[in-house]
C-alpha cells in the first residue's frame, strides 16, 4: 500500500488530500491544468434544491494572510448538478464528495438522498455552516439539538457516509461534534470559515456587498489546527482537515493534530496547480522522514509518541 | 491556453499620479494573442499580499516576447508590486478571459474607443491592431485629472484622441460621454473599458449600434471556479442566469450583461 493512501469511511483516497468546498467548483476549471485523478477525492461546490444566484458583488476581499468571501452557495440546483456536473466528473478515478446545503430539513433531505445516489458521489459533506446566507447554513451548524436532528435525518436518506462540516464561529466546536456524532455522522469536515468584515478605510463601509464574509486562508490556520487537536481527541470520528492549507507541512501539522485527510481551500486561488503540488512533495518529504504511512503522523501532537508508530487506522 | 510563468521585470515606471508602466517578458507573452485579455499576477511569494492581482494587458510585444501592463496603485497589493524593481520576477497566470475582437470591424470601417482612468490600457493594444487593419479609431479618454492623465502621446499616434478630466484641468471638463455629444462621427462600433457608471453611459448612449464592453471586478480564481466575480445577464427577469467576469469577459456585447 502506498505510504498516502487512506481508508475512511466510504472512501478510498489514493492520497489525503483535496480541493475543498467552493474552492474548486465542480472541477471543470482546474481540469485545464491537470488531471483530476491525481487527487484523493474532490469536495465540490455546495448544492441546494433550487438553482442560486447568490449574493451581489463584490463578494471577495484580501485581508492580510487571508481573504474574506460572500458567494452565498451560488449553485446550477440539484438537478443541473446531477445531470450535468457529476456526470461530467464520471470521466475521472476519484471519489467525490458531494457537499449539501438547504434552507430547510427538507431541503437537506431532499439533496442528500438525491445526490447520494449519484455513482462517483462516495460521501456526502453536510454544509451546516455556510456563514454567507440567511437561511439554513450556519443557523443549523450554531445549536447542537439542530444539528443532531439534521444528521439523524439527512443519515436516514443518505446511501453514502455522511461527513458534517462543522463551523468554528461557536462557543464549543467539540458540544458541535459530540451532537453530530450522537446523531449518527460516519465523519467530520472542519473548519468552515470564520466569519468576519473588512472595511474601506475612507469610506467606512464595508468592502463585500454582504456586508460580512468567511475568512480563510492561511490566516486561519492557528484556530483550525486547535479545533482539529481537540475535537480529534474527544470524538473516535474521522476527521477531514480545511483551513490554510498551502503546502505539504501544513498537511503534516493537521494530520499531527488528529485529522485523517486534508482539504485545500484559498490556495487554488493562488496556484491552480498547488493540490498535485502538495500531493508530490508530500509524498517525497514522508520518503525522506522514513514515515511508513501518513497516519504514523496522525494525531502525534496529543498521542504518548513511542506508540504512534504502532498505531494506524 | 492558459500558461504560468516567473517572468522577468524589464522596466518599471510611475508615468502619472499612482499610474505604474510594467514591462514583463517572457515566453507566456506567445501565447497572448487577443486585445483586452488579462493576467493574474502574485506580485511576491509568500502569504501577504495572498490572492493575485488581476491586470488587463496593455501591449504585446511579440518579437521581444514583452509585454506592458499599466496599473494603479490602489491597495496593498498594488502597492507592493509597485516597489518591485527591473530584474526581479512576478509570477504570471493568464492571458485570461476573451479579450475585444479586433476582426469585428473592416478596413475603412469606423471605430470609436471610449477608456476611463484604468480602463483605459486595454484599448491601447486593441487601437494597434485596428489600426493596423485600416480601421479609422477616434479616441475619447477620461481621467478624473490632469495629473492621472497617461499614454495621451501614444494615443494620439494612432487616430483621433479627444480627452476628458472631471476637473477640467485637460481637455473638455466633464466625462468621456459629454466628449461624444459633442462628436460628429457615426461609429460602426464601440469599444469601452472604464467604471461601470461610465459604461453604463455609454451604453445607453449608443444604444443603436454595437460595442464591446470590458467590466471590472474583484476577483478570486481568475479561472471561473469560484464565482466571486459574476455578473447578471440582460433580460433575464429570473434573475438566476449569470456570467463570469474572468472566464466569460471580461469583455462582453453590449446588451449581454447587466452593468
Amino acid at each position: 500500500m502506498s505510504r498516502l493512501q487512506v481508508e475512511l469511511p466510504g472512501l478510498t483516497l489514493k492520497n489525503p488530500v483535496m480541493p475543498a468546498s467552493g474552492c474548486f467548483g465542480f472541477g471543470k476549471e482546474y481540469s485545464q491544468f491537470y488531471d483530476l485523478s491525481l487527487l484523493g477525492a474532490i469536495m465540490v461546490k455546495a448544492t441546494t434544491r433550487e438553482v442560486r444566484f447568490g449574493n451581489p458583488t463584490p463578494r471577495v476581499a484580501e485581508t492580510s494572510s487571508g481573504m474574506l468571501n460572500a458567494i452565498g452557495l451560488q449553485n446550477p440546483g440539484l438537478d443541473h448538478v446531477l445531470q450535468h456536473e457529476l456526470k461530467w466528473l464520471e470521466q475521472y478515478d476519484v471519489p467525490v464528495i458531494a457537499n449539501v446545503a438547504g434552507s430547510t430539513i427538507e431541503d437537506y433531505e431532499q439533496v442528500a438522498e438525491a445526490i447520494s445516489k449519484a455513482p462517483n458521489v462516495h460521501a456526502l459533506e453536510i454544509n451546516i455552516s455556510c456563514p454567507n446566507v440567511k437561511e439554513g447554513g450556519i443557523a443549523f451548524g450554531t445549536h447542537p439539538d439542530t444539528a443532531r436532528e439534521l444528521t439523524e435525518k439527512v443519515k436516514r436518506v443518505s446511501s453514502v457516509p455522511v461527513y458534517i462540516k462543522l463551523s468554528p464561529n461557536v462557543s464549543s466546536i467539540t458540544e458541535m461534534a459530540y451532537a453530530v456524532e450522537e446523531g449518527g455522522a460516519d465523519g467530520l469536515s472542519m473548519i468552515n470559515t470564520l466569519l468576519g468584515m473588512r472595511l474601506d478605510s475612507r469610506t467606512g463601509k464595508p468592502v463585500i456587498a454582504n456586508k460580512t464574509g468567511g475568512l480563510s486562508g492561511p490566516a486561519i490556520k492557528p484556530v483550525a489546527l486547535r479545533m482539529v487537536y481537540e475535537v480529534s481527541q474527544k470524538t473516535t470520528l474521522p476527521i477531514i482537515a480545511m483551513g490554510g492549507v498551502s503546502d505539504e507541512m501544513d498537511v503534516i501539522d493537521f494530520i499531527s493534530a488528529g485529522a485523517s485527510a486534508v482539504a485545500v481551500g484559498t490556495a487554488n486561488f493562488v496556484d491552480p496547480l498547488v493540490c498535485p503540488e502538495i500531493i508530490k512533495n508530500l509524498n517525497n518529504i514522508l520518503e525522506e522522514w522514513e514515515i511508513e504511512h501518513i497516519h504514523d503522523l496522525r494525531g502525534r501532537s496529543w498521542k504518548d509518541i513511542g506508540e504512534a508508530a504502532y498505531h494506524r487506522s | 491556453m492558459i500558461g504560468q510563468e516567473n517572468m522577468k521585470i524589464v522596466s518599471h515606471q510611475e508615468i502619472a499620479a499612482n499610474i505604474f508602466e510594467l514591462v514583463l517578458e517572457g515566453e507566456l507573452t506567445k501565447k497572448m494573442t487577443s486585445p483586452g485579455q488579462f493576467v493574474h499576477l502574485k506580485v511576491t511569494s509568500g502569504n501577504d499580499p495572498l490572492l493575485r492581482r488581476p491586470i488587463s494587458i496593455c501591449s504585446i510585444n511579440q518579437e521581444m516576447n514583452q509585454f506592458t501592463m499599466l496599473y494603479r496603485v490602489s491597495g496593498n497589493g498594488t502597492k507592493v508590486l509597485s516597489e518591485r524593481a527591473p530584474g526581479a520576477v512576478v509570477h504570471v497566470l493568464g492571458p485570461l478571459g476573451n479579450g475585444f475582437p479586433d476582426d469585428y470591424l473592416k478596413e475603412g470601417e469606423q471605430a470609436l474607443l471610449i477608456g476611463g482612468g484604468i480602463g483605459v490600457p486595454p484599448l491601447y493594444e486593441l487601437s494597434k491592431r485596428l489600426v493596423h487593419k485600416g480601421v479609422h479609431v477616434t479616441h475619447i479618454l477620461g481621467f478624473q485629472t490632469e495629473s492621472d492623465m497617461f499614454y495621451k502621446n501614444e494615443f494620439e499616434k494612432l487616430g483621433e484622441t479627444h480627452i476628458a478630466t472631471a476637473d477640467g484641468t485637460h481637455g473638455v471638463k466633464g466625462f468621456v460621454t459629454d466628449v461624444a455629444e459633442q462628436l460628429s462621427i457615426q461609429p460602426d462600433a464601440y469599444f469601452t473599458c472604464g467604471p461601470s457608471p461610465m459604461l453604463k453611459a455609454v451604453e445607453s448612449k449608443y444604444e443603436t449600434i454595437n460595442g464591446f464592453i470590458s467590466m471590472e471586478q474583484r476577483m478570486g480564481c481568475g479561472i471561473g471556479a469560484c464565482l466571486a466575480c459574476v455578473c447578471h445577464v440582460a433580460g433575464d427577469e429570473s434573475g438566476l442566469k449569470y456570467k463570469k467576469v474572468c472566464s466569460d469577459g471580461p469583455v462582453f456585447k453590449s446588451g449581454e450583461v447587466v452593468i
